[in-house]
């Protein structure tokens, strides 16, 4: 396999306790507790009255760290092509959807029919930020992360660009939530860009293997990272806030990983 | 970018199940298109429905799998040779080197429809039996196919809404480009479900009859359901030159509205321009688009403007939606299919139930079949959050 190399430039997250990228670094470089409490999704001000009240809470969680990392580096939003990657869409307005089906009327919100494409939040990050290049939108289940880096690592590579990676996820309410427990919100927005000497938080380099993913020392950080798809990306966050240098592996399909050797400097 | 091989495809919609059945309805017009008796929807429309889905057993082992639209996709792997060819494929680079990259847009959420119908009177609790990883998750075509093909490889579902089946071409060869892949999978599945009927529905976007693309009194989609694979290789030197290749991709995003184009269909001209781009092809080498063509006044409108503006009014085109429906995170993949159909049989597909093309879009729309050699064809789909891919493909001789 050829070798995928890419620069991290800069970094958005939103989870619980977890409002930011400065403090998610501080609380994985150690230096910080973990003050958890329920993820708080911003007003998303980005997006014009009409459409803002349409948007739920995928919208709001994608838009505030995608515009996070973008706000941490000299790259304007409008130029980039984007990778969201969830393991499911909005599953509150699923929900609803699926409950309005089996009643007895069953009208369905013209709103809530066009917010439920997996897209959704591609598309309103398109209208909110005038992005006109390609916006793909994926999911792997449990390896939705993984799916979503391999995704953008090769646009990097092939088509030497910049690319956004927004991996996030969403709990649904009941009756859903029983048979797919996701505690809480949680997004990572990566600004990934083709390897070279320029200044980047750090530098990755990507290959398919099968050694078991690393877990997080603390046991609470440990929890969100296997409840949630988008989390599984903190083994590498860890390294990217610690700035240090290593093998990290994160969980990918049946079995299989993904190792990235993480640097500060290209290739080294 | 280097062209890339289909070295087998298939295709299963309301039109045929396999490659021959599928021919054979085109040649002769035939549209699947008929009432909608499906399940328990009460919507004065027609559906593209497949024939016999219900009636599809998986083998055991892919048991954890089962729903309409896994079924579906089962349908149609078991035509064509497919999984044979991909056996093959297996045996010369090894499962770990081949990609699934698969588009749905609603996978299978049809038995989550159903399971909510039957929730625990006292708790509201889904019914016991109630399956979320194998039926309702998105992931699950994806993860179905590559176990039912006994793949290793990457895999994905990309989730577009109706471009979803043909950006999968755009991400599986980016792969194989990469090196992270020697060959993939590639297709859609979409199948009937109350979440579309009743949603679209609700956006006032269904007509009553059978749907008329680029019809002067076009009212709407009608929808549809469809399965269609193909294996994505690079080509062999010694190429078939009746082989079809994958010349072009092109992706953009409208950044405009959820549901609707913006009427200039800046976006759709944008992913065609890319598509010539990385084909390195001219506007004039193109012979025939297939276009996204829903049936939708705003649609229709915004694709003949996009299209005139890119490869000029004079190119012949239609839309096959009329013959299979609207098929959703599966029309990407099937109308590629249905587009190297075109090349191999020489034939320009005429679009049918559309009876008086609306002379205020500046299109060439085929109403009859015209058979005449074709060397290099795109297909155009596009989907609600101004998701645009355009595809080129042609006859490697």
């Amino acid at each position: 396999m050829d070798t995928l190399r890419a620069a991290i430039e800069s970094v958005g997250v939103l989870g619980p306790g977890l409002p930011d990228w400065p403090t998610t670094a501080c609380v994985l470089r150690d230096s910080s507790p973990w003050a958890r409490s329920a993820t708080v999704l911003p007003q998303p001000i980005a997006l014009a009255g009409a459409e803002r009240r349409r948007t739920g809470a995928v919208v709001r969680l994608t838009l505030a760290v995608g515009l996070e990392a973008t706000g941490r580096s000299e790259i304007d939003p409008a130029k980039l092509p984007t990778v969201f990657s969830s393991s499911s869409g909005d599953g509150q307005n699923c929900h609803e959807i699926c409950a309005t089906l089996a009643s007895a009327d069953r009208q369905l919100s013209p709103t809530r029919f066009h917010n439920s494409v997996h897209n959704a939040p591609a598309g309103y990050w398109g209208i909110a930020t005038g992005a006109t290049a390609a916006a793909n939108s994926l999911c792997a289940h449990d390896a939705s992360f993984g799916a979503g880096l391999l995704e953008a690592i090769c646009q990097v590579n092939v088509e030497r660009t910049h690319v956004l990676l927004i991996a996030y996820d969403t709990s649904y309410p009941e009756p859903m939530h029983s048979v797919r427990a996701i505690p809480d919100a949680f997004a990572v927005a990566l600004l990934l860009a083709p390897a070279r000497a320029a200044a980047a938080l750090a530098h990755i380099e990507l290959s398919l293997g099968d050694e078991p993913a690393d877990h997080l020392q603390d046991a609470a950080l440990e929890q969100l990272r296997a409840a949630v798809p988008a989390a599984r990306s903190l083994p590498l966050l860890a390294h990217v806030a610690r700035g240090t240098s290593g093998r990290v592996c994160i969980d990918y399909l049946d079995g299989a990983s993904i190792a990235l050797e993480v640097s500060r400097a290209p290739g080294s | 970018m280097s062209a890339l091989a289909l070295t087998s495809f298939t295709a299963t919609s309301a039109i045929g199940r396999g490659l021959d059945a599928t021919l054979a309805s085109l040649r002769a017009q035939r549209s699947g298109l008929a009432p909608c008796r499906f399940e328990s929807a009460a919507i004065e429309t027609c559906v593209g429905e497949v024939a016999g889905v219900d009636e599809v057993t998986l083998p055991r082992e892919l048991r954890e799998f089962d729903c309409r639209n896994n079924r579906l996709a089962w349908l149609a792997l078991a035509q064509d040779g497919f999984t044979a060819a991909v056996a093959q494929c297996v045996a010369q680079h090894g499962a770990r080197r081949i990609g699934v990259f698969l588009g749905t847009s609603t996978s299978g959420i049809l038995e989550t429809e159903i399971a909510y119908r039957h929730r625990d009177s006292a708790s509201g609790a889904l019914p016991r039996e109630f399956r979320y990883r194998g039926a309702h998750s998105t992931f699950s075509l994806a993860a179905f196919t590559k176990r039912a093909l006994e793949l290793a490889g990457p895999a994905a579902v990309i989730s577009c809404a109706c471009s979803s089946s043909a950006k999968v071409f755009a991400s599986a060869r980016r792969a194989i480009e990469a090196g992270l892949i020697d060959a993939a999978v590639v297709g859609g599945v979409d199948s009937l479900c109350l979440t579309t009927l009743y949603g679209f529905h609700a956006l006032q976007l269904v007509a009553r009859t059978p749907c008329r693309p680029f019809d002067a009194a076009r009212d709407g989609i009608s929808i549809g359901e469809a399965a269609a694979f193909a294996l994505l290789e690079r080509p062999a030197e010694d190429l078939d030159s009746a082989g079809v290749l994958l010349l072009g991709t092109g992706e953009s995003s409208d950044a405009y509205h959820m549901s609707t184009p913006p009427p200039d269909g800046r976006g759709a001209r944008a992913a065609m321009l890319q598509a010539l781009d990385a084909a390195g092809l001219e506007p004039g080498d193109i012979g025939y688009i297939n276009f996204h063509g829903t049936g939708t006044p705003s649609n229709d409108a915004a694709e003949g403007s996009a299209v005139a503006s890119v490869l000029g009014k004079e190119i012949p085109g239609s839309s096959t939606k009329g013959a299979t429906g609207h098929t959703l995170g599966a029309a990407g993949a099937l109308e590629a299919v249905i587009c190297a159909l075109a090349l191999k049989a020489s034939l320009m597909p005429g679009g049918v139930n559309t009876t008086q093309v609306d002379p205020t879009v500046p299109v060439s729309y085929l109403r009859e079949n015209r058979c005449v050699p074709l060397a290099r064809v795109m297909s155009n789909s596009f989907g609600f959050g101004g998701s645009n891919c355009s595809l080129i493909l042609a006859l490697a001789g």
